[in-house]
């Protein structure tokens, strides 16, 4: 079965799309990272497919690298919302606007 | 270390050795030991490496130049120490060389400085910064053996400024008198301004030489350039030796910029004869001998610094016959007297210049040293006309100062009979006949003004107060011994430059002759033995009349000097205030100057350079005030706006393609 390139890349458009709604759109900050997890897949679905279209392993090792970076985002994004959830009792986004005027 | 001789076809010969840099050195580690016991509270070890260390940089020295005799005339040792500047063409080495002229620097520095050493064991023993005051005393010869030392015009600079510095440290060695740290700066600024022009001369002059593609400022290059430097630019030599000369009148206190001298009489006693008559100021004297194949291509250059001499010798002077300071006479008599040595290198006479330096160096650390041993014995009173009488008191200090007197005056056969004769001789010879009336009428000043100060304070009626004639005593043995050594050295330190055809003649001439551009190149036409003898007896006369005056005013028939100056008082005003140079100096200079610079630090730099600075960063500020509206803390803002970037960025791209 040969799935064309273009199937591959409205897809990840598609998910890219969503995650990017749920980034601006949701006030849960845990949303928001799995939102932002949502984009980053819809990227590494782009690098697997032109990866695989161009017969180049130069994308597949680039998803490597955007998973290992999204692993240390997770943990260190988490960390920071559990800090900020023990002093301030919420992890909205809207209601931890700290680095303001 | 034996010299390895290197004989070249043309030049003298030249023999390498590392024996020289020791001569600095040893009263640089002086220095250094000398602050550690300052820091340490440790004054006793200061007692043996102090004049130690000058000792040894002496009996260096004396190898230093035996060595130096032992080769053919017109030979030197060479010290290569390291290159220390090497920029294309233009290579500048730490050298140290000796030559007969730096030999004679040498011995007078090192040995004259070990004396006053010696003597400021005694004179200092009460003072608690007696470390202090070695370490900077040693700080002083290391730097004024560099000066004499060095082969090039800029390690003599390190030398040149590192005398400016000791002598401005000594100066204001009890800065804890105000008057004392003004003294010192007056010394350190007024030398800035010749230091200036000195730095600009050695610029000009490699410059200049760089155009002909020698760039050097090695002495032997430069004396060897000088005759093509001539030919090629003229003026150039004429701008360098004045640029030099205003150099040299700032250490060397030549009129204009003598000011400072008499102030720097606030420094002990010991720095006076040191720094302030025999060494320091005579090195603007030694730089000229030292370049005299340059200066005797610019004759106008050369009258300038026959003049200055001339004017300053009288003019210093008149000066000093109104003083009642017993040191501010002698430093009066030290800027007369480096007038004449000026003089002497002006008309051409080099090694007549530097007789007189030499011979200079004696009497005049003598006279400044028995001033001291007056000082002491009379608890810090320097006033002539409070003493009087001493001699009784003070044998010691009395025969060693009268020898001093009679030297200075010019009395056969002491030391400044042969050198001021020898200048006044080259003035008249050369054709400056102002110059040499000039010169015969500061000679009897001289005698005056010394004799004056002789009379008033150790012959007559006391006129000491009871507290002080208390105290009233000989100084210790420490301080004696080197008054008589000198006393010695006053009397017999003209016996080496007698007139040409007496006895031995001039050998002091001869010794010098190889390094020193010749008197001939000036054109001089020898004058006959019996003009010369003419004129040794007019001066001489001169002086005897100076010396008899002072006899009547002062001894015989005391009170008509102070008839004289009711008499002329108008003259005795303007003597008395030093002509008002100072005062002249503070209206013309100085005063425009602070309000000048207050201008550029008020309104300049405060106002222009600090409001375009400021206002800077308050626009900058103002501005962020109202663009940091824009932060609204919120995360998703931020988000937002950056994916529109993207959004807009891919847009234009896509549009664009």
């Amino acid at each position: 079965m040969n799935v064309p390139v273009e199937n591959y890349l409205v897809l990840a458009a598609l998910i890219f799309a969503i995650g990017c709604a749920g980034v601006l759109t949701r006030r849960n900050v845990i949303v928001i990272l799995m939102s932002v997890e949502l984009m980053l897949n819809a990227v590494n679905l782009t690098f697997v497919a032109l990866s695989r279209q161009l017969v180049s392993m130069t994308g597949q090792m680039i998803v490597f690298f955007v998973m290992t970076v999204a692993a240390a985002e997770v943990a260190v994004g988490l960390a920071i919302f559990l800090a900020i959830y023990s002093q301030r009792r919420t992890v909205n986004a809207d209601e931890i606007s700290l680095l303001r005027w | 270390m034996q010299p390895e001789h290197a004989h070249t076809a043309a030049e003298a010969v030249v023999a390498a050795t590392s024996l020289l840099r020791w001569i600095p050195l040893l009263p640089l580690i002086g220095f250094g030991v000398g602050v550690f016991a300052a820091s340490t509270n440790r004054r006793s070890l200061v007692h043996v490496t102090g004049p130690g260390s000058v000792l040894l940089a002496f009996v260096v020295s004396v190898i230093a130049v035996s060595q130096l005799w032992a080769l053919p005339a017109g030979g030197a040792l060479v010290d290569n120490v390291y290159t220390w500047i090497s920029v294309g063409m233009l290579k500048i080495d730490l050298t140290f060389r000796v030559d007969a002229l730096t030999s004679v620097m040498l011995l007078i520095i090192t040995g004259i400085g070990f004396l006053i050493h010696l003597y400021a064991l005694g004179y200092m023993h009460d003072d608690a910064d007696e470390a202090r005051f070695f370490s900077y005393l040693n700080l002083f010869v290391a730097s004024m053996l560099v000066l004499v030392l060095a082969d090039s015009l800029p390690v003599v600079f390190i030398g040149w400024e590192g005398v400016g510095v000791c002598s401005y440290l000594l100066i204001g060695f009890w800065y804890q008198d105000m008057a004392n740290a003004d003294a010192g700066r007056k010394a350190m600024l007024t030398n800035r301004v010749g230091d200036a022009a000195f730095l600009i001369g050695m610029f000009m002059l490699v410059w200049a030489l760089h155009d002909l593609g020698a760039a050097s400022l090695r002495f032997e290059d430069v004396n060897r350039m000088a005759p093509q430097l001539g030919a090629a630019a003229p003026h150039v030599v004429t701008a360098v030796c004045l640029l030099l000369l205003i150099g040299a009148t700032g250490k060397s206190a030549q009129i204009p910029l003598y000011v400072w001298l008499p102030d720097a009489m606030a420094g002990p006693t010991p720095v006076s004869a040191l720094i302030h008559a025999a060494t320091m100021v005579t090195a603007g004297v030694y730089m000229i001998a030292r370049l005299s194949p340059l200066y005797v291509l610019s004759p106008a250059a050369l009258d300038v610094v026959a003049t200055i001499g001339a004017v300053t010798a009288l003019f210093a002077a008149t000066m000093a016959l109104v003083q009642n300071d017993l040191k501010k006479i002698l430093a009066y008599s030290t800027i007369s007297q480096i007038g004449y040595m000026v003089l002497g290198v002006g008309v051409g006479s080099f090694s007549g210049g530097v007789f007189h330096l030499m011979t200079h160096a004696c009497f005049k650390a003598l006279l400044f040293l028995g001033a001291g041993s007056v000082m002491h014995a009379m608890s810090g009173e320097l006033d002539v006309h409070k003493m009087g009488g001493l001699k009784k008191q003070l044998p010691t200090t009395r025969w060693t100062f009268l020898v001093g007197c009679l030297a200075i005056a010019g009395v056969p056969p002491l030391a400044a009979f042969f050198s001021k004769d020898m200048i006044l001789e080259a003035a008249f010879a050369s054709g400056h006949v102002v110059l040499w009336l000039i010169g015969l009428a500061a000679a009897g000043m001289t005698a005056f003004y010394m004799f004056r100060a002789y009379f008033l304070a150790f012959e007559g009626e006391s006129r000491v107060d009871h507290h002080a004639a208390h105290h009233l005593h000989e100084s210790p043995s420490t301080m004696t011994i080197p008054l008589m050594v000198l006393a010695v050295l006053s009397i017999v330190a003209g016996w080496v430059g007698l007139p040409h055809g007496v006895l031995w003649g001039d050998r002091f001439g001869h010794y010098l002759a190889p390094v020193l551009a010749p008197h001939d190149a000036l054109g001089h036409h020898e004058i006959g033995g019996g003009t010369v003898l003419l004129l040794t007896l007019v001066t001489t006369g001169v002086a005897a009349l100076g010396i008899f005056v002072a006899y009547s005013f002062y001894l015989k028939s005391p009170g008509t000097a102070d008839r004289l100056a009711e008499r002329f008082r108008g003259v005795y005003v303007v003597l008395w205030n030093k002509y008002w140079v100072d005062e002249i100096y503070d209206r013309l200079i100085i005063t425009p100057y602070v309000i000048f610079s207050k201008f550029f630090w008020k309104v300049v730099d405060a106002m222009l350079i600090d409001g375009v600075v400021n206002g800077a960063g308050v626009i900058v500020g103002k501005t962020s005030d109202v663009w940091r509206r824009l932060e609204s803390g919120n995360v998703q803002h931020y988000a937002a706006a950056m994916m529109l970037g993207a959004v807009v960025t891919c847009g234009v791209y896509w549009w664009l393609s």
